[in-house]
């Protein structure tokens, strides 16, 4: 039983981590409409600058991650500035596979500096453990930084968007591009805004994840990315609290999978759990069923 | 008109087949003549594997109008199918040539069955959902791959999915699939030019598919489907069946692919949604539905790497700067007017007409 629970809040960690990933994924699709395949890897990149600036150049902790997250919200801006806004309105296929391009170029960039060696992150969060139920369930100071700042972003993020100008210029841009165009939305500048937050999450995410688990390369991204993009798909893409949820449940599952079943099989669960919901549910969990026209 | 229809069709078939006998007959006296270092020579039966990929996922993305994710656990599949049926007859059938083509004839039955019954389900979603859940299928196949281990003794098969030893194999037993490690000691039965006579096979069953009562009907559902279902043309029917032939022609790509190789083993580099991506990215870069595109573009970036390969380092930062330089110029709105207003031969463009006219 103490086991369960100690397992439960590691699965929210990580889940929690996923569900940062998982929303800069869901906020593009829902804005501009497709698959940015690259975002994990901006995920590698901050936890990258912030390895550099904590071990490399000794900086404190806390300046560390908020480097990483300015590096990365530029990053994010200035990949969408040259690869996807000339192809806004080229087919989708054609985006996806410039998202790749994309993807492979940051991993390349990350493997010239920094070689293929796996680097040990060091931990940015100095927090005691915490132990409870006299010393049987132990949850450690990274776990519970994730689970914390997991919920204060999700809150200001939701705020933000629900009562901000900008925010809500997200909202309607998602909804119909035309139409808010014509009510004098600047819709570049929306999908500029989106790219940035997107990025500026992927940053924190990043370095959370590499505090919990601190093996660094420059495919640590890939995975957490494409795992964050299930979650979202989970959830129901373009869906704020879907990628949260969806997020949250694929962590579970995951370390759930891992401790009980097999923990060579731990993927295979979540991406078999991905089809089940798919096909219960062809838009996910809070996805919107979009009507057919003829 | 009809008639003159059909004929350039015909045609434009002709050349795409005498194009792959061309390039076949090239490289032979090329390699006669000592001309091709080893590196590419080793490089000769992947390249095949990647041209078979690439047009039979063609025939999902381009004719079909499916965005597949998964195509490299077909191939995966077809891979470990066949390479276990050769290791297990190694001494049962000892003609090379008969065991190989009875391998074919298997990893592409069970890739087309895998393909058929992933298809049922997933057919039934759309666009994105649709390209996620291929993936995430494909991604099952790699893993649960990794967890089987299978041997063979005295007293018939025995399976496992912990370990070697949980087989409780007899002492002169054989493990044939070891997990996580795979299979070793697959006879070496590809060559280039079974390679070759493959793709031309793979391209005979895609080119006749399409240009059939078959092909027409999965073209009009990828068009309208609602249309399409109007005029009585059975979706799911059509769209399973072009499912089925392309990951079965991936599995005998897979067969391919794992004859060359002594040990295979499923990796996230060989059989994950990477390999996927990238068979994608021939078919995109070739142009979707264009199935002498595909070959083009399968051969073209596999050899880019390799003819990069003075820049050392930067030769992937390259490949991935071009593919986006690409993308941008021959499909972005801005890219398109661009050549339209100068109808310049883009840089790709021109060198695939010069390929074209070799």
């Amino acid at each position: 039983m103490m086991g369960f629970i100690s397992y439960l809040v590691n699965g929210i960690s990580l889940g929690s981590v996923y569900a940062l990933i998982a929303l800069g994924y869901t906020m593009v699709y829902g804005i501009a409409k497709m698959l940015n395949f690259a975002h994990g890897d901006v995920i590698m990149i901050g936890g990258f600058v912030t390895f550099t600036a904590v071990s490399g150049m000794g900086l404190p902790p806390i300046l560390g991650v908020l480097i990483s997250v300015a590096v990365c919200t530029v990053l994010g801006m200035v990949i969408e500035r040259i690869a996807y806004k000339p192809l806004r309105g080229a087919s989708k296929l054609a985006v996806l596979i410039t998202a790749i391009g994309v993807s492979y170029f940051l991993q390349n960039i990350a493997l010239l500096i920094y070689g293929s060696n796996t680097k040990s992150f060091t931990s940015v969060v100095s927090m005691e453990p915490l132990s409870l139920a006299d010393g049987a369930i132990i949850i450690s100071g990274e776990t519970i930084v994730t689970i914390l700042a997991c919920i204060v972003i999700m809150i200001a993020l939701t705020s933000f968007i629900k009562y901000s100008k900008s925010g809500r210029a997200m909202l309607a841009v998602s909804e119909d591009s035309g139409a808010a165009q014509l009510m004098g939305v600047n819709v570049n500048a929306t999908i500029a805004l989106t790219f940035a937050i997107g990025s500026a999450l992927a940053a924190i995410a990043g370095v959370l994840l590499c505090s919990s688990y601190p093996a660094l390369t420059p495919y640590t991204g890939a995975m957490p990315g494409i795992k964050a993009f299930v979650a979202a798909v989970f959830g129901g893409i373009g869906s704020i609290p879907g990628a949260f949820i969806g997020g949250i449940l694929l962590g579970v599952i995951e370390i759930l999978g891992k401790a009980y079943i097999s923990s060579q099989l731990a993927d295979a669960i979540v991406f078999a759990v991905l089809i089940i919901v798919l096909l219960v549910k062809p838009t996910g969990l809070l996805g919107k069923q979009i009507q057919e026209k003829v | 008109m009809k008639m003159k229809a059909w004929n350039k069709s015909t045609k434009s078939n002709l050349i795409t087949y005498g194009m792959v006998i061309a390039a076949y007959v090239i490289m032979e006296i090329l390699m006669k003549a000592g001309m091709v270092s080893s590196l590419l020579q080793g490089l000769l039966v992947p390249l095949c594997t990647y041209v078979i990929l690439a047009v039979s996922l063609n025939l999902v993305v381009g004719i079909s109008g499916e965005l597949s994710l998964g195509h490299a656990g077909f191939m995966c599949v077809g891979a470990f199918a066949s390479a276990f049926f050769s290791n297990y007859t190694k001494e049962a059938i000892t003609v090379s040539g008969l065991r190989f083509f009875l391998a074919i004839l298997i990893g592409a039955a069970v890739a087309a069955l895998f393909g058929f019954l992933i298809g049922i389900p997933v057919l039934r979603l759309r666009g994105d959902y649709l390209a996620i859940v291929t993936l995430a299928f494909g991604e099952i196949i790699k893993n649960v791959i990794n967890v089987i281990f299978l041997g063979h003794d005295s007293k018939g098969f025995h399976i496992s999915f912990k370990d070697a030893f949980s087989m409780n194999m007899e002492p002169d037993g054989e493990v044939l699939i070891n997990g996580p490690q795979g299979i070793t000691g697959t006879p070496h039965d590809s060559s280039f030019l079974i390679g070759v006579i493959l793709i031309l096979i793979t391209l005979f069953i895609v080119i006749n598919m399409v240009n059939s009562r078959t092909g027409r009907a999965i073209m009009a559902i990828r068009d309208n489907r609602i249309a399409a279902e109007s005029v009585g043309i059975h979706i799911t029917k059509y769209k399973l069946l072009a499912f089925t032939v392309s990951a079965s022609l991936a599995g005998v790509a897979g067969v391919l692919y794992a004859h060359n190789l002594s040990t295979l083993a499923a990796q996230p580099k060989n059989f994950g949604y990477n390999m996927s991506i990238m068979i994608l990215v021939f078919v995109v870069l070739g142009g979707i539905g264009n199935i002498r595109g595909s070959i083009i573009a399968a051969v073209v970036l596999t050899l880019l790497p390799e003819l990069l390969r003075s820049l050392n380092d930067y030769r992937m930062l390259m490949y991935a700067v071009v593919l986006i330089a690409t993308m941008i110029f021959t499909s972005s709105p801005g890219g398109q007017a661009f050549r339209e207003r100068y109808s310049l031969k883009a840089l790709l463009g021109q060198k695939k007409q010069e390929k074209e006219a070799k």
